[in-house]
């Protein structure tokens, strides 16, 4: 940026830098930068996190909380919160130790009985919402609290014995033998598959329509939109990624009440350090996925660095209001084009693209020395 | 224009530094970590260390292979003043049954009021569950003493200091008050039953960790939760022997939570070399070793409970283990002296029950007589001879 050559070559390359500079700060790319901090700290605190077999125990321990915040993003960015979700993991946990036992011939009954529940939790959830009218952070609130309170009628608050180890595989097992990495878990296959489908899902109809739905209903209504039939979907993805979710951790690590505790939260957090935009109509969904990375290793580096074991929230809740203050306030600068004082001006056209118009004149601009003065394309 | 990219950098330099501040601020704050010491000196208690550590190796008094009627060093009180005839309403105020421990106990309780209404000792028992809080645990039981219609009073407190007024309201009735598991900071209890207690666990597990690990070797403490006397006791014991032993030991609160065990685990793993693991509670501890059987490093010598999901991992993966025992049997004392104080007959002050950890040696013996238990069962539950066993157990059928 801060060359100012007359070269042909060194513009378009410093531009391009500039570019890339000003992505990584964006709300959308400040998520990676974040994600490559924390990394690199914490393979200065601990070198042999660096070695690709811990690498991919590294994805493998995030899967679960990356689908999480898949389905979490798909609710958010319709415009609607989904707080069920750790309920939901918890009583998938729980359904499976008590269901399938040790018998293996009951893990594919129970499993598709899994996916069945999880789907009409959604449903339900999106019913309720959608045509009663009921604010959804009350209907996924109350739905935690019913399935969470079903769960401790069922069990008493204490775990039960886990399920079969072929039916724990999918979470604990993997490729193994594997040259390099020793071994490919399936959950990280999982969560790679999930999150192309996804992204796919997210560029197809129906994904463009879940974020017009969460910017404006209204018009997403007068353009034809099923308003009702887009939110229930969504919230019937976010519930079986709950699922998914729920099926690789009673893997990772058996049964247990506790599991699934503050999922519903990791996953927001998680969304939100992605750039998405609460209240819905912006975002992507790769940068949550980058987000729950992005949570993940925060904990990882608070581990490595020794925090007391006391202070870690703490720690912990200061970065992420820090992260998700930062990413509010660059993507207001960008938004309104002025100081991130002021306050967004009303009717502002929002959509995907809009950072990078915003910063389509700097980079129409010849050279970094005249972007700085560069009166004439003020915005 | 030009304010606006100023104050982009601006503003993306400040995140930066403050994210990059928070960040290095656990470097800076990491020698804090040696204040832990400093911290269970609040839980470590000299004079109690010294009794428990003592009342180990004192072989109890009582009836012959029932442990739970048997005591330790006990100084016995006259009940002569509750002797009465007929058939006893006793009122329960439980703190609550959401760990496997307190469900095993539970059960073996209502098999034991079984037992007693048979005999025509006790007519019913009411409980109240206060589901791990201190406010529902009070007002369960001024429930009870205004409206429970009770003769005596059976209480196993959710904590230690903020039910000591209760209890004392429970005693001003002139009712027997039975009181158990968990202390509180009143001796107007009739009796106050409880196995040798947290210093106790603390030592053995320490001791059999010590003896199995050269100095300087690493041991991770997975505890469930802050705050609670029997378990921050177990830990401030073992701490500070660990300490006079030279092994370096590091704790995490887990809530029991088996993924957050794994991590942890697995963290550690990954930082270097883990020699010892040691647990307040056994619950989750299937978790922990499966963390370094996923990592592909060798078991680690490990204290656990004798809850039988350990027991049985124990046994399987033939790793260095020892199981100590908070005696789940404990749960059917307190009825057992219900119907002793009406007949008048003494009871001990303190009833301190005996708790031996199970050894490698014992542990086929103790799983044998555990078949087909579940995995949250606990090995010395001591129901053998109730009526219900096993099935009641087996099935795990939660009255």
């Amino acid at each position: 940026m801060s060359t100012t050559d007359a070269t042909a070559t060194r513009p378009a390359f410093g531009r391009r830098l500039a570019r890339l500079g000003f992505t990584l700060i964006s709300p959308r790319g400040a998520v990676f930068l974040l994600l490559a901090l924390l990394l690199i700290a914490i393979m200065v605190l601990n070198p042999k996190f660096g070695d690709p077999g811990q690498l991919i125990r590294f994805i493998q321990r995030v899967a679960p909380v990356a689908i999480v915040a898949i389905g979490q993003y798909f609710v958010i960015v319709s415009g609607e919160f989904d707080l069920s979700m750790g309920s939901v993991v918890t009583a998938q946990v729980v359904i499976a130790g008590n269901l399938i036992g040790q018998d293996d011939s009951r893990s594919i009954p129970v499993l598709l009985f899994m996916l069945a529940f999880g789907a009409a939790v959604g449903l339900v959830n999106g019913l309720v919402t959608t045509l009663l009218r009921v604010p959804s952070f009350i209907v996924t609130l109350g739905m935690m609290l019913a399935l969470l309170g079903a769960v401790f009628y069922w069990t008493g608050g204490a775990a039960t014995g886990n399920p079969a180890d072929s039916f724990r595989e999918v979470g604990r097992g993997g490729i193994r033998d594997v040259p390099v990495v020793g071994i490919i878990p399936w959950s990280v296959l999982i969560l790679i598959v999930l999150t192309l489908a996804a992204v796919w899902f997210a560029r197809r109809p129906f994904g463009r329509m879940v974020i017009a739905v969460g910017d404006n209903v209204t018009t997403a209504r007068y353009s034809g939109a099923r308003v009702w039939w887009v939110k229930t979907s969504a919230f019937i993805l976010s519930s079986l990624s709950a699922t998914v979710a729920g099926v690789l951790l009673v893997g990772y690590a058996g049964v247990h009440p506790s599991v699934g505790n503050g999922y519903e939260f990791t996953a927001i957090t998680a969304v939100v350090l992605g750039g998405v935009a609460l209240g819905g109509g912006r975002g992507w969904v790769v940068a949550a996925v980058a987000g729950a990375f992005a949570l993940e290793a925060l904990f990882i580096l608070l581990n490595f660095a020794e925090v007391p074991a006391t202070m870690r929230d703490a720690v912990q809740g200061v970065i992420i209001i820090a992260a998700v203050a930062y990413s509010a306030v660059t993507f207001r600068a960008i938004r309104s084009g002025r100081t991130p004082e002021t306050s967004p001006q009303p009717g502002e056209p929002s959509d995907l693209g809009e950072d990078r118009a915003a910063l389509a004149p700097q980079t129409r601009t010849p050279n970094g020395a005249r972007t700085t003065n560069g009166g004439s394309d003020a915005t | 224009m030009r304010r606006k990219n100023l104050t982009l950098v601006a503003v993306g330099a400040g995140a930066l530094i403050a994210l990059a501040g928070c960040t290095t601020d656990p470097n800076v704050e990491a020698p804090e970590g040696s204040e832990a010491p400093e911290e269970s000196v609040e839980w470590f208690d000299q004079a109690l260390f010294d009794k428990q550590d003592a009342e180990r190796s004192v072989t109890p008094e009582g009836p012959e292979g029932e442990p739970w009627l048997q005591h330790i060093n006990a100084e016995m009180v006259d009940t002569s003043q509750y002797a009465s005839e007929g058939a006893k309403k006793v009122c329960f105020a439980n703190a609550s049954i959401s760990n496997p421990w307190r469900q095993t106990g539970w059960i073996t309780m209502n098999e034991q009021l079984k037992v007693l209404q048979e005999s025509g000792a006790i007519s019913e028992m009411e409980t109240r569950d206060a589901q791990d809080s201190d406010d529902t645990q009070i007002a369960d039981i001024d429930y009870f003493i205004e409206e429970g219609n009770c003769d005596a009073f059976v209480i196993s407190p959710n904590s230690t200091a903020a039910m000591t007024p209760a209890v004392e309201r429970a005693c001003e009735t002139g009712k027997p008050v039975v009181v158990f598991d968990r202390g509180v900071q009143t001796d107007c209890a009739v009796t106050f039953i409880h196995p040798i207690g947290g210093f106790a666990w603390g030592i053995d597990t320490a001791e059999f960790l010590i003896d199995n690990l050269e100095e300087g070797d690493k041991v991770i403490a997975l505890r469930i939760l802050p705050g609670v006397d029997v378990l921050e006791q177990r830990w401030a014991a073992a701490e500070k022997l660990f300490d006079e032993a030279g092994i370096e030991a590091v704790d995490y609160f887990t809530g029991a939570d088996p993924v957050k065990i794994k991590q942890i685990v697995s963290d550690e793993l990954a930082r270097g070399d883990v020699a010892g693991v040691w647990m307040d509670a056994g619950d989750g501890a299937v978790a922990a070793i499966e963390a370094f059987e996923d990592a592909g490093v060798d078991y680690p010598v490990m204290t656990g409970e004798d809850e039988l999901s350990y027991m049985r991992k124990w046994e399987e993966t033939g790793l260095n283990g020892l199981a100590p025992v908070y005696s789940n049997f404990q749960w059917r004392t307190p009825l057992l002296a219900v119907q002793m104080i009406f007949a008048g007959e003494e009871v001990p002050k303190e009833w301190v029950l005996p708790q031996v950890p199970i050894t490698e040696d014992d542990r086929a013996e103790f799983l044998e007589a555990n078949e087909g238990m579940p995995d949250g069962h606990y090995a010395k539950f001591g129901g053998e001879d109730l009526p219900g066993y096993p099935t009641v157990w087996q099935e795990r059928i939660i009255p």
